[in-house]
Order: structure tokens, then C-alpha cells, then sequence
């Protein structure tokens, strides 16, 4: 287990020492806040569909987890192509060790950056409705982070190089977000479009975090974590498999 | 069970190319043993398979009585390596690279930092540890790997060019630590160079490969002999050159050829 502790330590480290990193990736989820929280906030109200930067805030911190999550799940692109994948795989430990430690490391890394968004959120003026169930928010939270990691994990172990790299973000990341019902209400919407959602993933986490935040959810809070958990375990399963075949 | 690498027949495929052929070759415990050829040879393709970096398309080998195919966790045990390409994480410190290494070799904790102490200290980066390896000159971060290859007390240490890019001192250096080191440790050691100087001086036995072919085995001076030659690189020429290849050369490896003689 020293292999999975030594391998999550590498990503916390490499992500609180680029600062630079830090920071900008905060830019973009402040940018959604402000300019749609308030931007749209008197139409949504208006329509009657109540307080929008109070919808919107769980669906930024959702955006915040799922872009850092794909992004250090991708990593092993880098890592292979700068060389220090070989460091890794010639090491006396199984490729689950590595693929497990990588994918918690990303994950809490991506989960720390939720929480940094969820504290810009309230900055600007998100208000956090139940405390008790924050620990819920939490929890969901995470399971996004670790959903993405591993699924970009899995991404990454299929591809060479990063050519694929625009192509997984226009193709797979942009669209689970905007598809997800995070900047819109599920409940309304043409049904194909919730069709789509259905089959989203970060469309429950997006609901699990809102349901628990601010008491307003689509699926209900259950039905969220199961799914949240049941996919994490799949793609876990998937990336570990495919982690497995790679060849430096 | 004199022999601690032992390959038989291995053979590894791309696509349509084949760039390990038949190889089948050991090395004696103790030994240091060094691997020639000219660019494209199939050396790293062969390192590779042996270290369980890549699968082998067929072949066995044996790692100090380990099935490496078959057992490559338990194999890994056995060797420390330095790449050919750099295989350093910029972003962390010397420190820290080498702390990484300790912990994915289990390496006891009361003596990790011993450890890291003598083998930083002697290709001289202990003054530079808490520095990013991005920072770091060619030279440095190939002795950083070359403490790292060593960190876990490996039976056989594999050095895929250790030497390329490096200073006379630094290349200097580096060997007279290997050569000491096999002395005092009977570390055995499987290198790659393009120096045939570095063979000369430093191998006690040399494989000649092309085309993913192993030409011939043995000692410099009985290299030299076989090819009435007063040079290891005369030598070697003769046994790459025209001469031997082109009677089985494809169009596209004899024009690979005229490139590469071009480019000398
Ligand atoms: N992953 C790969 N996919 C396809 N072909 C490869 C791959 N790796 C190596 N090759 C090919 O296999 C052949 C042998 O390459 P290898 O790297 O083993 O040569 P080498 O002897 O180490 O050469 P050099 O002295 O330049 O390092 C080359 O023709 C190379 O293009
Ligand atoms: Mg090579």
C-alpha cells in the first residue's frame, strides 16, 4: 500500500506546487458565476423558476470537479511521454497499486478543487441552505472526482500521444457538462434533451450536490448516490484493466 | 545457475517490423557486459522486454532464476535501470524523486535516507537535492537517475546509454563508480554505448547486434582478432558494415543504410 500512498502524495504535491495552475483554474467557474448567476439570474426568476445563482452554484463547483478530474486523470499521457511512467510501471508493484494511487490522488485533488470553488461560491454569494447535509454534498462530491479521474485515466491509456487531447475535451468533457443540468433545470426541458441527461453521469452528481446544498433535486438524493457509486466502481474496473495493458 | 540473464530466442514484433530477431544470449553473475549497435539495432527493444517494459511477441528470459515473462513483479526485484530517454519527474525535487523510488521498492525506513545520502553524495547533487529536477543541466539528471537505478541494491543494473550527452569528466566519472562498484558488489551490469571506447575499457564481454540480430559475441581483443583489427570500432564497423548486410537487407533497410553512413 506504500505504492498507492507514495503515488497520491505525487499529485497533491505537483498540484499545491503550481501555484500558477491554482489559481487560473478558478478563473473559468468564477467567469460562470458571475457573468450566468447573474447574468441570467432576473430571467430564471422572472420565469418563476426562483434564485438561478442558487441553482447554478452546485452545477460550478460539478464543472470545477469534472474539469480537474479528466485533466489529472490525462496526466498519464504526460507522464508517459516525458518518461516518468517508465519509473512507475519497472517498479516491483502491480499495476492496480498505481492505477489506485494515481486515480485517489487526482480525485482529491480534483475534490479540493470543488472545495475551492464551493468557497468562491459562497464568496460571491452562494448560500449553503442545510448544513446537516453537507457531509452528503461532500461525499458526492468526491465520488465525481474519483468518476472523472478514472475515466480520464482510462481515456489516457488508449491514447499514444495528446493528439486526442482536444477531441476528449470538445467531444466527451464539454458536452457531459453542458448536457449534465447544470446551468438548466432537468424538469421542463424537451425530453430528449432529458433523455440525454439521464444517461449523463455528472448529471448526478450535479443533482446530488444541489439536493444537498439547497434542497432542490431531480432524481432524488438515493437514486444520485447509487448511481454515483455504481459507475465509480465500473470505470475503476475499466481503467484498472486498461491501465493494466499499457506499454511504455 | 551461473548465468543471472539468460535469454532464449526472443523475439519482439511491430507491426511489420521486426526489431528483436531470434535473440538468445546470458550474462554471468558478476559480469559487466555491454551491447552494440547502430541506431535502430533493436538494444532498447531488447532492454525493454528483458526489464518487462514490453512484452516479448515470443522468447523467455530469466532474471537471477526468475521467469521475467511470467513473473514480472518478482522480477522487478532484481535490476535497477537507467533509461536511455530522461525518466525524472521535473516537477519534484532530487529529494523527493529518489524518496518516491524508496517507497516503491519497500525500501526500510531506517535506512532510506542513508541511503539516499551516499548515493546523492557521490554523483555529487547532494548540495542540490531540494531543487526541482527541472532546473537541473543533462549531466545532473542523468546522475540523478543513475543513484536512483542503484537505490534498492539491485542484483543487475541495466544502463540503456547512460554515458550519451555527457561531459569526458562526467562519462570518466560514471564508469569508474560502475567498475568499483561491480568489484566491490559483483553488481552485474548490462550497458549500452555508442563510444566504442567506453566498450573497450569498460565490458568485459560485447554483444554486436544489427538488425535485431545479435552478429556476434565475445571479448574486445577477440573481436579485434576475429576481424584483424586494431580497433573495437573498426571492428565494429566491419561486422555492421555493407559488407555483412546487404545480403540480406530489404530495399528499405539498405536505404537506411546510405543514410546512416551518410550521417557519419
Ligand atoms: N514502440 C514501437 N513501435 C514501433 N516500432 C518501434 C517501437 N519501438 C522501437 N521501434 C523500432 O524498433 C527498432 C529498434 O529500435 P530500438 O529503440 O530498440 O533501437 P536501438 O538499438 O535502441 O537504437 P538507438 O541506438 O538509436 O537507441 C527501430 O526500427 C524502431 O523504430
Ligand atoms: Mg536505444
Amino acid at each position: 500500500m506504500g505504492a498507492v500512498y507514495i503515488l497520491w502524495k505525487r499529485e497533491l504535491i505537483r498540484y499545491f506546487r503550481s501555484r500558477a495552475r491554482l489559481v487560473g483554474s478558478l478563473g473559468q467557474p468564477l467567469l460562470f458565476l458571475v457573468a450566468l448567476g447573474f447574468g441570467l439570474g432576473p430571467v430564471f426568476q422572472r420565469a418563476g423558476q426562483g434564485n438561478y445563482f442558487q441553482f447554478l452554484g452546485p452545477g460550478v463547483i460539478c464543472m470545477g470537479i469534472l474539469f480537474t478530474g479528466v485533466f489529472a486523470g490525462i496526466q498519464v499521457i504526460w507522464d508517459r511521454q516525458f518518461g516518468f511512467l517508465k519509473e512507475t510501471l519497472v517498479a516491483p508493484v502491480s499495476r492496480f497499486e498505481i492505477m489506485l494511487g494515481k486515480t485517489l490522488g487526482g480525485a482529491t485533488v480534483a475534490f479540493i478543487q470543488g472545495l475551492f470553488v464551493l468557497v468562491l461560491a459562497v464568496i460571491v454569494g452562494f448560500r449553503i441552505e442545510s448544513f446537516i447535509l453537507l457531509p452528503i454534498a461532500l461525499l458526492a462530491m468526491f465520488l465525481i472526482a474519483l468518476f472523472f479521474t478514472a475515466l480520464g485515466i482510462s481515456i489516457a491509456s488508449t491514447l499514444e500521444d495528446m493528439q486526442g487531447f482536444q477531441l476528449i475535451m470538445n467531444f466527451v468533457v464539454q458536452p457531459t457538462f453542458f448536457l449534465s443540468g447544470a446551468l438548466f433545470p432537468l424538469s421542463g426541458v424537451v425530453s430528449f434533451l432529458s433523455l440525454i441527461a439521464a444517461f449523463d453521469p455528472l448529471s448526478y452528481g450535479v443533482d446530488a450536490v444541489r439536493g444537498s446544498l439547497t434542497g432542490v433535486s431531480h432524481f432524488g438524493l438515493g437514486t444520485d448516490l447509487l448511481v454515483l457509486i455504481a459507475i465509480s466502481l465500473i470505470v475503476l474496473a475499466i481503467g484498472s484493466y486498461l491501465f493494466s495493458r499499457v506499454e511504455a | 545457475m551461473d548465468n543471472i540473464i539468460r535469454a532464449q530466442n526472443l523475439i519482439k514484433i511491430f507491426g511489420t517490423l521486426t526489431a528483436v530477431d531470434k535473440v538468445t544470449f546470458s550474462v554471468r553473475k558478476g559480469e559487466i557486459f555491454a551491447f552494440l549497435g547502430p541506431n535502430g539495432a533493436g538494444k532498447t527493444t531488447t532492454i525493454k522486454m528483458l526489464t518487462t517494459l514490453l512484452r516479448p511477441t515470443s522468447g523467455a528470459i530469466e532474471l537471477s532464476g526468475v521467469d521475467a515473462v511470467s513473473h514480472p513483479e518478482k522480477a522487478r526485484k532484481t535490476f535497477g535501470i537507467v533509461f536511455q530517454d530522461p525518466s525524472l519527474d521535473d516537477e519534484l525535487t532530487a529529494m523527493e524523486n529518489m524518496e518516491f523510488h524508496a517507497v516503491l521498492y519497500s525500501i526500510p525506513g531506517n535506512e532510506v535516507n542513508s541511503r539516499i545520502e551516499k548515493l546523492l553524495s557521490f554523483v555529487e547533487l547532494w548540495d542540490r537535492r531540494n531543487e526541482l529536477v527541472k532546473t537541473f543541466s543533462g549531466g545532473m539528471k542523468r546522475r540523478l537517475e543513475i543513484a536512483r537505478g542503484l537505490l534498492h541494491n539491485p542484483e543487475i543494473l541495466f544502463l540503456d546509454e547512460p554515458t550519451s550527452g555527457l561531459d569526458p569528466q562526467t562519462r570518466n566519472k560514471i564508469w569508474e563508480y560502475v567498475k568499483n562498484l561491480n568489484k566491490q558488489t559483483r553488481i552485474t551490469v548490462f550497458f549500452t554505448t555508442h563510444y566504442m571506447e567506453e566498450a573497450q575499457s569498460v565490458a568485459q564481454r560485447i554483444a554486436i547486434m544489427d538488425h535485431g540480430k545479435i552478429i556476434e559475441t565475445g571479448t574486445a581483443e577477440g573481436l579485434m582478432e576475429q576481424t584483424k583489427t586494431k580497433s573495437l570500432e573498426e571492428a565494429f564497423l566491419k561486422f555492421t558494415g555493407t559488407a555483412l548486410r546487404d545480403e540480406e537487407a530489404s530495399g528499405v533497410d539498405r536505404l537506411r543504410n546510405h543514410a546512416r553512413r551518410w550521417t557519419r
